[in-house]
């Protein structure tokens, strides 16, 4: 295969040999010599003051490992934004299952016994439970008010409008957490020698964040820690953060022991203990002119970031940003804050706190709609962003975006007006209620505002003795496709076969920091970075005079050849450098909060069997402009697993908490959906190019997560009439509102 | 692990594993799914609940689905078993494996094996399976990335070839 058809086309992915033949590696699927299983010894109790550990004397503790917060070399933090997050508990926990004391031994069953076998006794204190009690502050729990972060946007003269307004439409919406449930749980290995230091292999997001993380708890230096990623069983920013955590266990456990120690959590620990999407408030107060359009609004978004800061502030950039979906506001006020509870932190999850601000958005629309006596798609339409107006951070969109275009396009292929008619006139003697839901909304592609600036990111390429060369990157693969469009990418600049491109595993040894995978900024931004590097590599070899400027892929392979065998090695970085112009305001929250965004329309319908409540999703078009597609059968894939998962959101996935903790941490119990629930999901791209990204591609990964909950959600109350303002909506949900509206 | 393998001594089973004769000393009540990737180092074979719910550790069992990590050691004494490390000849994918890397029906790839397992006994009951038979057939083996579309559309692929293996 030669260059010019590389991106565009759908090459194999670069690991999937090894994952369709079983022979792919993960965490659990290494040992090593004399490797002792850990164990994490966590709070029975939301919140209160840690009095006595004692160990059964019963038990035989001999051959165990015993850690708790005394023996940490460092800081007792996990590192990442702020450091509140202590490692173990000392003193005092502050939500359920918080990790007060580590064991290890070399056989995994004692090593679990051995847990119910340490009794903590504690002196409890008041948790907090709700955004609402959190609000209160009847019980401090967090610093001073109980809020983490708080933001502010304000564009435009907001007060001079209410008068001004026809219509004043308000609204609250809810959504809950929701568990990543990737199917292969956290789990980590860590070595410990005062040579080399410690080494962390794992399944993991972000190996420069467990880097940073491992150094300040462990106390040792940057060249002391090593971190490297194994296969990853699926991540979707469950593994972002918590990995950090599990890793300075598993390090503090090694190094104490001497010994190599493992910890995998099984499902129960997982779903328990580790973190899911924040749950959300958002409230609208709309003001509305007579033909439909927005004029100005408050809205006001509050997400529950549980025990500790962690990812929180950064979520709630994020869903603040989102907040005014895809429309013109003339003025807005936009109120955020993200307040502590005493359950375990809430973090990271596909969207990152954008699916649940435009849950709000969509519904609020349609809401608006009926207010105005508009249809859903006319109050759209009509309040849509044109090139050249500026969003709510005052961002002036300079992508020559239709989103018009892309409504029109999504009712087409979903037959939506005749299906919309067609279902209100069967609902009337049907057990069977359908309906029809629209969502329009846009991603951000990439980190918020300056975020970008500050990571600085840098990629490799280097040339390979047989000719070929590898990417460098500290960008993980977990099932979205990193290693194949980052490699798609090099071989097109390189006008190399696909085959003659790898990518080198992630181990922060051999790869330089090329920033977090996350914030669907890994095609778009570090993309570009291996095209500059691989540029890099070809201009060296060019500049040398050993390669000719057009050249066949034997010839660059010879020229690899010959560089390489001269000189031992050949390698070429790349940095991010920001475009010119952006400007953005880190306090007033202004300015260019993306380098670009993704855009989309997605269509649900539903069916409502007023027998059993429950609401099926029967079909699904998922439309979205992205940039230029570099491989469509994994875009595809990317989109058809987002939409699945925002089903999940809206119709399956209920955590139930008690006393701040997951009661139902089982797959038996916490329902995904399977096969069988799903419909047909049906995906179309719009491809327009974008300045910013490699080839022309913008973020695609999170943007899939954003939609479908308010398309359905928007098609129930079409098919019931029966207004529903919170998510998930399980049988019982969808019957309690729908009793609760007949005896009003 | 069960917990009662501890309170028991460990017995030999003899069993068949992709065609190869296997003895292995476990205890009893060992999940099958342990002996596999602990005694026999066949680790393709994956646990993502542990209580037969998302299907990763599915295995054939004289020809039919299992989770293993559901089936103690001592009911396999005299089994054929076929892990995903077995459907492969050599180096030539079968037409399952191929249709998955194909169609994107591997994402993460921790369900693959269970899933590509589930699909094979799905097909040798019915070669030509119609999208319900398929989404009735897959539903015990869970995915969480694809949204399960191009593993429809793999194994459609692969029913078409006409080579459910």
């Amino acid at each position: 295969m030669t260059a010019e058809n590389i991106i565009g086309k759908s090459v194999p992915r670069k690991e999937g040999r090894d994952k369709v033949t079983g022979a792919a590696r993960y965490i659990d699927d290494m040992s090593l010599p004399g490797m002792l299983y850990g164990a994490t010894v966590r709070s029975q109790i939301p919140r209160g003051v840690i009095k006595k550990i004692s160990f059964d004397p019963q038990f035989d503790w001999s051959d165990f490992v015993t850690v708790t917060a005394k023996d940490i070399p460092g800081k007792n933090c996990i590192a990442l934004i702020g450091d509140d997050q202590p490692c173990l508990a000392e003193g005092m926990v502050n939500h359920p299952e918080e990790p007060i004391l580590l064991l290890a031994h070399a056989n995994p069953r004692l090593v679990r016994k051995a847990v119910d076998a340490v009794l903590i006794e504690y002196e409890p204190l008041p948790p907090v439970f709700t955004i609402e009690e959190s609000e209160r502050c009847s019980h401090v729990i967090w610093g001073a008010d109980n809020i983490f972060k708080t933001f502010l946007i304000a564009k435009g003269d907001l007060d001079g409008i209410w008068s001004k307004a026809d219509y004043i439409v308000e609204g609250e919406y809810f959504t809950g957490a929701q568990e990543q449930l990737y199917i292969e749980n956290n789990g980590v290995i860590a070595a410990f020698d005062a040579e080399q230091g410690i080494t962390l292999w794992g399944s993991l997001q972000c190996p420069y964040y467990i880097h940073k993380a491992l150094m300040a708890l462990c106390g040792l230096p940057e060249d002391k820690v090593r971190v490297v990623q194994m296969e990853t069983g699926g991540a979707f920013g469950g593994k972002e953060d918590y990995p950090s955590i599990i890793a300075g266990h598993a390090s503090l456990l090694a190094m104490k022991a001497g010994r190599p120690v493992k910890i995998i959590y099984d499902r129960l620990e997982d779903m328990t203990a580790t973190t899911k999407r924040h749950p959300s408030r958002t409230r609208h107060r709309t003001a509305v002119g007579k033909d439909g359009k927005i004029l100005g609004g408050e809205i006001d978004f509050t997400i529950d970031g549980g025990a500790y800061a962690t990812l929180s502030s950064v979520v709630l950039s994020r869903g603040t940003i989102h907040a005014g979906g895809p429309y013109y506001w003339p003025s807005v006020r936009i109120l955020s804050k993200a307040v502590a509870t005493s359950t375990p932190p809430h973090g990271a999850f596909r969207g990152f706190g954008a699916p649940q601000s435009l849950f709000a958005m969509e519904r609020h629309m349609d809401r608006i709609a009926q207010a105005v006596g508009l249809s859903p798609v006319e109050i759209r339409r009509r309040n849509f962003l044109q090139p050249s107006q500026s969003t709510t951070t005052e961002q002036t969109i300079r992508e020559e975006i239709d989103l018009g275009k892309l409504l029109d396009r999504a009712l087409e292929l979903s037959d939506y007006t005749a299906k919309k008619a067609r279902f209100a006139q069967e609902n009337i003697a049907s057990p069977i209620k359908k309906g029809i839901g629209i969502a329009a909304f846009l991603h951000g592609a990439g980190f918020t505002g300056s975020g970008e600036r500050y990571l600085a990111s840098v990629v490799g390429v280097e040339g390979c003795a047989d000719g070929g060369v590898s990417v460098l990157a500290s960008s993980t693969e977990f099932g979205q496709g990193t290693n194949t469009v980052l490699c798609q990418i090099a071989a097109e600049a390189l006008n190399l076969p696909y085959e003659d491109v790898r990518i080198t595993q992630p181990d922060t040894n051999q790869v330089p920091n090329s920033g977090p995978t996350v914030a669907s900024r890994t095609a778009m931004i570090v993309g570009n970075l291996v095209r500059s590097a691989a540029l890099g590599i070809r201009q060296t070899l060019i500049a040398e005079g050993i390669l000719g400027a057009s050249y066949s892929p034997a010839e660059f392979r010879a020229a690899c050849r010959k560089h390489m065998s001269e000189h031992g090695e050949l390698r070429s970085f790349a940095r991010y450098q920001a475009p010119e112009g952006v400007f953005w305001d880190d306090q007033k929250y202004r300015g260019e909060a993306y380098a670009a965004f993704g855009w989309a329309v997605y269509v649900a319908e539903v069916a409502v069997d007023l027998s059993t409540y429950s609401a099926r999703v029967e079909d699904f078009v998922a439309l979205q402009e992205v940039g230029r597609v570099l491989h469509p059968v994994l875009a595809q894939g990317q989109i058809a697993g987002g939409v699945a998962q925002g089903i999940g959101f809206a119709l399956y996935e209920k955590v139930v908490w008690q006393n701040g903790r997951m009661q139902n941490g089982q797959m038996t119990n916490y329902i995904m959906p399977t096969s069988a629930d799903l419909p047909q999901i049906r995906v179309f791209f719009e491809e327009m190019g974008n300045i910013h990204g490699a080839y022309g591609a913008k973020g695609i990964g999170e943007l899939p997560m954003d939609g479908p909950a308010p398309a359905i959600v928007n098609a129930i109350e079409d098919a019931l009439g029966t207004r529903f303002d919170s998510i998930p909506l399980l049988p019982e949900d969808i019957f309690e509102a729908v009793s609760a509206a007949g005896e009003r | 692990m069960s917990e009662s393998s501890n309170h028991r001594d460990k017995c030999e089973v003899s069993l068949t594993v992709n065609g190869e004769p296997k003895t292995v000393r476990v205890y009893p009540m060992e999940r099958l799914l342990d002996v596999l990737r602990h005694e026999l180092g066949l680790t393709g074979s994956k646990e993502g609940c542990g209580e037969g719910e998302c299907g990763s550790c599915s295995v054939l069992m004289n020809g039919q689905l299992v989770n293993s990590c559901l089936i103690p050691a001592l009911q396999v004494a005299g089994a054929n078993l076929t892990t995903i490390e077995g459907v492969a000849e050599g180096p030539q994918l079968s037409a399952l494996q191929a249709a998955f890397l194909e169609a994107g029906g591997a994402q993460c790839g921790i369900c693959t094996p269970g899933m590509i397992l589930s699909a094979s006994h799905l097909l040798h009951k019915k070669p030509n399976p119609t999208l319900d038979d398929i989404r009735e057939g897959l539903s015990g083996n869970l995915c969480r990335c694809t949204g399960y579309m191009q593993i429809f559309d793999a194994v459609m692929r692969a029913a078409r070839r006409g080579n459910s293996a």
